[in-house]
């Protein structure tokens, strides 16, 4: 896989989240991303903007063009160095919570995607990266 | 702090977002809509959000919220105006607002309003001096 293209964000505010949803749908635009794609991908992106400050007091966000052989794709990483998740598997379940919200921010943004990938480490932080492909 | 406008239409609130609203924007728009419904007795409120790109799941439990603590003041909640994009997108996140009236645009939801009012006034009117 090749990286035609990076910019990186930092996602500390809300403002941060509302300036996280306009490149992302700048960049999805530029790509030619159809409006239902377009609508996903910053859905996705302000649900996990809003996990890194939240839960991750903070963090960045690494926006890429990828290109595998035969695909573009637009590739998103949130990283923060908050306290980490305990519990995978559970914090994927749709209706889990901490945060007092509906949970469905990690199991949600994963329906809007075609990759998910997420690695925490307790006390070191969480990184979580989608692709949407064209 | 920048505030969303609420127009007073008789009996009804009207609200339209406009911009891309930030966590706190949202959070404080629920609670002037609160404080309006109580202010003006106002019977229904209607939230015109046609010019929303996304509604993530803050944003979804924003209007479902403003809708119960609506109902709980006596007051109808209707959302109009939701873009196809958005709708498509909301149900795969996991969202499908339940509890949340819906129509497709301003002039359809002002007409649901007014005839879940005027339903209201007549079962009053039905089981009211008589007993």
């Amino acid at each position: 896989m090749t990286v035609q293209k990076t910019e990186t964000l930092a996602v500390q505010s809300d403002s941060d989240i509302v300036l996280v949803r306009q490149r992302v749908r700048a960049w999805a635009v530029e790509m030619q991303f159809s409006l239902v794609d377009q609508t996903k991908l910053v859905t996705a992106a302000s649900e996990l903007a809003r996990n890194t400050v939240e839960h991750g007091h903070g963090g960045e966000l690494r926006m890429e063009v990828v290109f595998n052989e035969v695909k573009k794709g637009l590739r998103l990483t949130f990283a923060d160095r908050g306290p980490g998740i305990a519990d995978l598997q559970m914090a994927l379940k749709d209706g889990f919570s901490t945060g007092g919200g509906m949970g469905l921010g990690l199991s949600g943004s994963r329906r809007l995607v075609h990759d998910f990938d997420i690695r925490s480490t307790i006390g070191e932080g969480t990184s979580v990266t989608v692709t949407r492909w064209k | 702090m920048e505030r969303i406008p609420i127009l007073r239409m008789a009996d009804f609130l009207l609200v339209t977002i406009q911009v891309d609203m930030h966590d706190r924007l949202a959070m404080a728009l629920q609670e002037d809509l609160t404080t309006k419904i109580t202010e003006n007795s106002s019977r229904g409120v209607l939230i015109d959000i046609s010019s929303l790109e996304i509604v993530d799941s803050f944003i979804g439990r924003m209007l479902a919220n403003i809708a119960s603590m609506a109902r709980v003041l006596d007051a109808q909640t209707v959302v109009v105006g939701m873009q196809p994009a958005v709708a498509i997108t909301l149900v795969e996140l996991g969202m499908s607002l339940p509890g949340v009236k819906t129509a497709l645009n301003v002039e359809l939801g002002m007409e649901l309003l007014r005839e879940s009012l005027a339903e209201s006034l007549w079962e009053m009117g039905n089981d009211g001096p008589e007993d």
